[in-house]
């Protein structure tokens, strides 16, 4: 290789080349108002390539003239109640709540659902559009499998081809619901890309839109990417909230003192925290995937480790380094290993209106423990960082206080790591 | 301002600075300069590039395992432009570097290395708004993408809000070599031509010199990518000349 003489041309840019640059400018600030479309404060947008524009603007167009079409909302809330189960119970936690002593605990059981996690609610939703749209190809990515399974489950339903993407690291940790997937008729493609898990599930599917976005829709599955991702996907969610509120308001004449959920895009949390926003006095909590220590790689708690910036399509806080460039994750749980969290959850976060906190794998795993043994209750990994949460925070509070933690999905998915993580023989 | 296409058809090189190494790069460059390219694009490699195949993608990853960033990228277009003045160079990037550096740094530190332009993949012509005016602040050209799904007024707001020429992406689909070429892409550069007096250079998908001559016979610049970097990754040791070789080839069958 020739030599190459040492640089003469100096830069007016900083003394150290990828150094750290000071907090980023907020591109949007000055760009947007705030009461745009697809803005949450500051965050969301719509930063994809060109190719996809087109495709956001329709399903956009799609979505909002659905939500005003009375047959549509009637024919998805037949399907939620036949199909899926819904309602969903909010179930009191009698022995759960001896134990810690606390505040009445409400689980919320979404993990009751079809497919075993929330993730129909959405699903069920984003196909009747697809049909609307006259799209015969369904494509998504998935984590922990749960989303990938909802996905192929309402393709089964509506006779669409279906993708899944799924990160080789998530497939092995995963293997069961992988096998889900095939038996309900979808193709499983390994991605084998970067950290081999949710993130880069992702990348491989906005490249296979890009490529087929003339006959495919992509069903992502949280309230992530471009708009109008994370305000339809939230609106497919608002119902958990909404009966929720209905629910606990009957069972206990007023309305909880706080509402906690797992988040990782953070879709079960939007869902069961929308209809409580206004209701200033009921405190929302999200925890975040606390993992195995708070080095950049160890955890996926956006919020304690990341700033604000652009990934896969939409602007909010980001697990990154100096340069920009998108760090690894860590989660026992799958479904919470991502490098970036909804940007409706970025503004509540901002506005004050919610709060954010970690829980580490080993805290999740004892939680799950805990709820299996006082309630007979096995909760996902993911939701068992919400339990988590109540177990760390009930015996600061009150016992006239009441708390709904939602169980965003069941732990059946999880056997396999559960075993390797737990020594019960 | 040398974002000027000297000749018809021009040729666009891009390169993914930093792969196998950023010095390395500058000799690329420079061959592929020297070969007869007359903009070249430098790409800034990102971790999570979802505009592009695997090729690319392979590129970053190497490019990244020892640390290359933005502000690496911008002292090389310094070098570059010390010994190229009349060629013209882009920063090729993904949004989220050039947040993390501030746009307006961006864009001042660009402009003072004698970078000419920037294209950001994932910076739609609707969120562009600070980034369009630090870019004029700077006298820098943005370009902007405009792709065959791209309905007739979205390429008249692209068209409007590039400068130095629009890029047309030669069909639906990720970076890499394609052995056919859509009639997508004559069609869009025959809407983009009643919409915009600016040149239109045509990419994606562009390996051959056959598929060079075909492209360049109603483009004025095409724009080689994949091709130039799969090159690079096939000729460990002589990258610089195997892209040279490369880009005399390419251009051969169109000399006139």
């Amino acid at each position: 290789m020739a030599t190459v003489p040492k640089s003469t041309v100096r830069l007016p840019m900083s003394r150290k080349i990828g150094g750290t640059w000071g907090p980023p400018r907020v591109l949007s600030e000055q760009t947007h108002s705030k009461n745009e479309p697809g803005r949450f404060g500051v965050y969301g947008g719509r930063y994809v390539p060109e190719t996809l524009m087109a495709a956001l603007d329709e399903l956009e167009r799609e979505y909002l003239k659905a939500k005003q079409d009375p047959k549509f909302r009637k024919r998805l809330d037949e399907l939620l109640r036949t199909y899926a189960g819904r309602p969903t119970p909010l179930f009191f936690a009698r022995r759960l709540t001896e134990k810690l002593g606390g505040p009445k605990i409400y689980l919320k059981r979404e993990d009751l659902l079809h497919t075993g996690a929330h993730k129909i609610n959405n699903c069920l939703g984003q196909a009747l559009l697809v049909e609307r749209m006259g799209k015969h190809r369904v494509i998504a990515e998935t984590g922990a499998g749960q989303h990938g399974v909802a996905t192929a489950t309402v393709c089964a339903l509506m006779g669409f081809e279906c993708v899944v993407y799924m990160g080789t690291e998530d497939m092995r940790r995963q293997e069961l619901n992988v096998f889900r997937m095939r038996l309900l008729g979808a193709e499983v493609r390994g991605v084998d890309s970067g950290s081999r898990t949710l993130k880069d599930a992702i990348n491989e599917a906005m490249r296979d839109w890009v490529t087929n976005v003339r006959t495919t829709h992509y069903l992502l599955g949280s309230v992530l990417g471009a708009h109008p991702y994370p305000t339809m996907v939230r609106d497919f969610h608002r119902v958990i909230g909404r009966e929720a509120r209905a629910q606990v308001l009957k069972a206990e004449g007023k309305l909880p003192t706080a509402v906690i959920a797992c988040v990782g895009g953070g879709s079960n949390a939007i869902g069961a925290f929308y209809e409580f926003i206004k209701d200033k006095r009921v405190k929302l909590v999200g925890v975040e995937a606390g993992g195995r220590g708070e080095s950049l790689g160890d955890h996926a708690a956006r919020f304690r480790g990341g700033k604000p910036g652009v990934l896969q399509g939409t602007y909010s806080y980001v697990l990154q380094d100096a340069g920009g460039q998108i760090a690894l994750t860590h989660s026992v749980s799958a479904g919470l290993d991502y490098p970036s969290i909804g940007p409706e959850h970025a503004g509540l976060r901002d506005a004050g209106r919610a709060e954010y906190v970690p829980a580490s794998d080993k805290e999740a795993l004892e939680a799950t423990i805990l709820l299996a043994r006082t309630e007979g209750i096995i909760p996902a990994l993911e939701s068992a960082h919400a339990v988590a949460e109540v177990i760390k925070r009930a015996p600061k509070m009150k016992k006239s206080d009441v708390v709904i933690v939602n169980i965003s999905g069941r732990g059946d998915k999880d056997i396999g790591i559960l075993r390797e993580n737990l020594d019960i023989e | 301002m040398p974002l000027m296409f000297y000749k018809k058809p021009a040729l666009v090189v891009y390169v993914t600075c930093g792969d196998p190494d950023l010095a390395t790069t500058r000799e690329i460059v420079l061959a592929a300069i020297e070969a007869g390219a007359d903009v070249i694009e430098l790409g800034v490699p990102f971790s999570d590039p979802v505009a592009d195949g695997p090729v690319i993608q392979r590129a970053s990853e190497r490019a990244l395992r020892h640390g290359t960033s933005l502000p690496h990228v911008l002292t090389l277009a310094a070098e570059i432009r010390q010994q190229a003045q009349s060629t013209g160079l882009i920063v090729f990037s993904y949004l989220n570097p050039i947040l993390q550096m501030g746009v307006g740094k961006f864009c001042k530190v660009a402009r003072h290395a004698g970078v000419d332009g920037a294209l950001v993949t994932d910076l739609p012509v609707e969120e562009a708004g600070e980034y369009l005016r630090e870019m004029r602040t700077h006298d820098l050209s943005p370009i902007f993408l405009a792709a065959p799904t791209s309905p007739d007024e979205r390429l008249k707001r692209i068209a409007g809000a590039s400068r130095g020429f629009v890029y047309a992406i030669s069909r639906t689909g990720i970076t890499g070599a394609r052995q056919q070429l859509a009639e997508d892409t004559q069609k869009l550069v025959r809407r983009l031509r009643r919409v915009t007096k600016l040149p239109i250079a045509v990419g994606f998908g562009i390996s051959s010199a056959q598929q060079f001559a075909e492209v360049g016979s109603f483009a004025d610049a095409v724009v080689v990518g994949s091709a130039i970097v799969e090159t690079i990754e096939r000729n460990r040791g002589r990258e610089a000349a195997a892209v040279g070789e490369f880009v005399r080839k390419l251009t051969l069958a169109s000399v006139n």
